[in-house]
């Protein structure tokens, strides 16, 4: 065992990716202490789809998108993004961390949060330019908290914090979005919301990877599903994947949810 | 003592300077749960000091500033590594550090004292009336003229990276994501607070530098809730503890009656923490003040407002020609004391009930315009009911007590969303009127 992590950082080679794919991964191994968490993830994303990643927890749906981008290391495998690796594709590529990963308690407001999302553009030293602020509020309006802008960040509910971060997300102008668990904790105007921003991202030929928890709604939202339980149990389109017997390899049986997930299933198959 | 500008100013220079320079990192300590990297840092440059003295066998500044940075960098390395290879609590680690490493430095400043002119004392407290005497023989005191240095480079770190520092403090993730190294970032940050506290070693010491590190810093935080606002203000509390503190070192004594002079860092530090206290009763929206006055007015609206329900459904009940309700009848339902006492009078100054006199006894009856404020509270109260008599299959005797509360947080268009969702009930789940909306 110990062989396949000594020899980790080996090149890969560019046919491994195909060059059109927004987001391409290659036996990608990942481990904390040495001990793996992902294993020989292999997945190849259609252009402009959204893909819900759905697995137990513990199955390492975090740790796939920030060893994606480079947040965590990798102990084998690469990841290309249209053929080119993370580094270079930087301006491309859109986060949205899970919500409860940021001190909402810091002074700032709405639009101070959602420029961050162009901070990327801006040199080093410089501040914010007009246009980036402009742009910034363009983005809380098209998640509808326009009004809150200048709203000290701590003072909006759980669901206005999540629209902030999506709006954040939307101010990186991306091509392929990362986002983790987006619908946790939020109202159902929220969910909505953030339903009806994905598809027009996807409209607009963007791809959106999104870890999700809620089963019954992944025929719903997403295009592409990807299995995960710290392997790819299953990837593709919705209706072909997103089976019982899928599920349960993915789940290993300990969910009482699968009942449910079965139905919804069952409900997706019959529209 | 007499006040000397030509000592007391350098003082009040130094202090300011010291105050400043460490109150401006603190921000970033502060708002990113790193108080206590501040002091482990501050007291774990103490090994640096000693080993750069032993090396050159002088106080020069550039080895004394070299061996601090260099062990300051040190600290939060190892503290990086114990927290993930030791599995303890990053907390935890640093203690472990920084005690360790205090340790080491208290012990070699034992033995640099034999070579080197250098007091421990004056490291662990500093010694600011020391630099003031220095300037009397130099131009500038080589003390002052570091922690000027010092704080115009802190000046231009937060200054020129104040995007850079506010995205990796605020979400790390993103920002290196974005190609913001939040990583270097990080241990830039710990090196100018490194830089900083050797800086100040000789006017407030290595211990007390942590209150100026953090207490101005956790004091502007309460104050307000933008991030340069949040620095400005530091910068001013720091300045109005170090200026207060030098004069109440001088005077302090004095007034109750020590013929002495205080240690003036050390009293910049109880300054600066008074500052706090006084946040923290103070503050607009986080004080406790704020939010006693805050729960004290909801108490007497609430007094008010049952008052208001109260008589009308007393009318309700005896109708309009009925006897109208004395005051202690009122009294004794909604409580004694000087609440219910208080809301009468201020429902009467606001018009809503007249007082009139029946017989001998004092009587209360609505105003038109406190019919139509308690016809809307009972309008509440009622729809409340029916919806929870609706939705949560309660029994009726079940209803009352939480409409009861319910009842004066209740918008209007909240009510309005109910007498949607019910389709306009005309009576409550008890079989009384809901009053209809006002046109």
């Amino acid at each position: 065992m110990s062989g396949r992590f000594a020899g980790s950082k080996i090149e890969a080679r560019n046919d491994d990716h195909d060059a059109e794919s927004p987001l391409s991964i290659h036996d990608m191994t990942v481990a904390y202490h040495r001990k793996p968490v992902l294993w020989d993830i292999d997945f190849t994303a259609t252009g402009g789809r959204l893909i819900g990643v759905v697995g137990p927890n513990g199955a390492g749906k975090s740790t796939l998108i920030k060893a994606c981008l480079d947040l965590v290391p990798r102990a084998s495998g690469s990841v290309r993004f249209y053929g080119k690796s993370y580094r270079q594709q930087r301006g491309i590529v859109g986060y949205v961390p899970q919500r409860e990963s940021v001190d909402w308690d810091f002074p700032a407001s709405a639009l101070d949060v959602v420029t961050m999302g162009r901070y990327g553009r801006i040199p080093w030293c410089l501040p914010p330019r007009k246009r980036d602020k402009y742009a910034a509020l363009e983005c809380l309006d098209q998640v509808g908290m326009a009004d809150y802008a200048h709203r000290q960040i701590s003072k909006l509910s759980g669901g206005q914090q999540q629209r902030v971060f999506l709006a954040r997300a939307l101010a990186q102008d991306a091509q392929i979005y990362f986002m983790d668990e987006p619908f946790a904790g939020v109202d159902a105007a929220t969910e909505a919301a953030i339903v009806v921003l994905l598809r027009a991202l996807s409209a607009k030929n963007r791809t959106v990877l999104v870890v999700h928890h809620d089963l019954q709604t992944v025929p719903d939202y997403f295009d592409d599903v990807v299995l995960l339980n710290m392997r790819i149990v299953a990837a593709g389109p919705t209706e072909k994947v997103f089976t019982a017997e899928n599920l349960h390899k993915t789940y290993g049986g300990r969910l009482t949810l699968l009942d449910k997930a079965a139905q919804a299933v069952a409900g997706a198959g019959a529209r | 003592m007499e006040w000397d500008w030509a000592i007391d100013g350098w003082i009040l220079f130094v202090g300011t300077l010291s105050a400043c320079s460490c109150a401006l990192l603190g921000n970033y300590l502060v708002l990113r749960r790193l108080s206590l990297m501040g002091d482990a840092i501050s007291h774990a440059v103490l090994p640096g000091l000693a080993i750069a003295f032993l090396i050159t066998s002088s106080r020069a500044a550039w080895p004394m500033f070299a061996g601090a940075v260099i062990v300051g960098v040190i600290t939060a390395l190892l503290t990086q590594v114990i927290t993930r290879y030791g599995k303890v609590e990053h907390g935890a680690a640093m203690g472990v550090v920084f005690s360790i490493l205090f340790a080491i430095g208290l012990v070699l400043i034992r033995q640099v004292a034999d070579h080197v002119d250098l007091d421990p004392g004056c490291v662990l407290y500093g010694n600011i009336v020391q630099i003031a005497l220095d300037a009397q023989f130099e131009d500038v005191p080589p003390a002052a003229r570091n922690l000027a240095c010092v704080f115009v480079l802190n000046i231009l770190f937060v200054g020129l990276f104040y995007k850079e520092l506010k995205i990796s403090s605020f979400d790390p993730d993103l920002a290196t994501t974005l190609g913001i190294n939040a990583t270097l970032m990080h241990y830039a940050l710990m090196v100018m607070v490194a830089v900083t506290t050797v800086a100040n070693f000789e006017s407030v010491g290595s211990i007390l530098v942590i209150a100026m590190l953090i207490v101005p810093a956790a004091t502007a935080h309460l104050l307000t809730d933008r991030l340069g606002v949040m620095i400005l203000l530091s910068q001013l509390i720091a300045c109005f503890s170090a200026v207060t503190g030098h004069l109440l070192a001088c005077y302090g004594p004095g007034w109750v009656g020590v013929d002495a002079v205080a240690n003036t860092s050390a009293m910049m530090a109880v300054v600066v923490g008074f500052v706090l206290f006084v946040a923290i009763f103070l503050a607009p929206e986080q004080g406790l003040l704020a939010k006693w006055y805050h729960r004290m007015k909801l108490s007497s609206r609430i007094v008010r407002q049952d008052v208001l329900g109260l008589l009308y459904r007393w009318e309700e009940m005896n109708g309009e020609s009925g006897r109208s309700m004395r005051r202690d009848e009122v009294l004794t339902v909604v409580g004694g004391g000087s609440l219910p006492t208080r809301a009468l009078r201020k429902l009467l100054r606001q018009n809503e009930i007249v007082r009139m006199m029946d017989g001998r006894d004092v009587v209360y009856r609505l105003t038109d315009s406190g019919k139509l404020a308690a016809s809307q509270l009972v309008g509440a109260h009622r729809l409340w009911e029916s919806y929870l008599a609706k939705h949560f299959h309660l029994a009726s005797d079940h209803l009352h007590e939480p409409a009861n509360r319910m009842e004066h947080y209740i918008t209007p268009e909240l009510r309005e969303e109910l007498r949607e969702q019910l389709t306009d009930p005309k009576h409550d789940p008890h079989g009384k009127s809901i009053p209809s909306e006002p046109m």
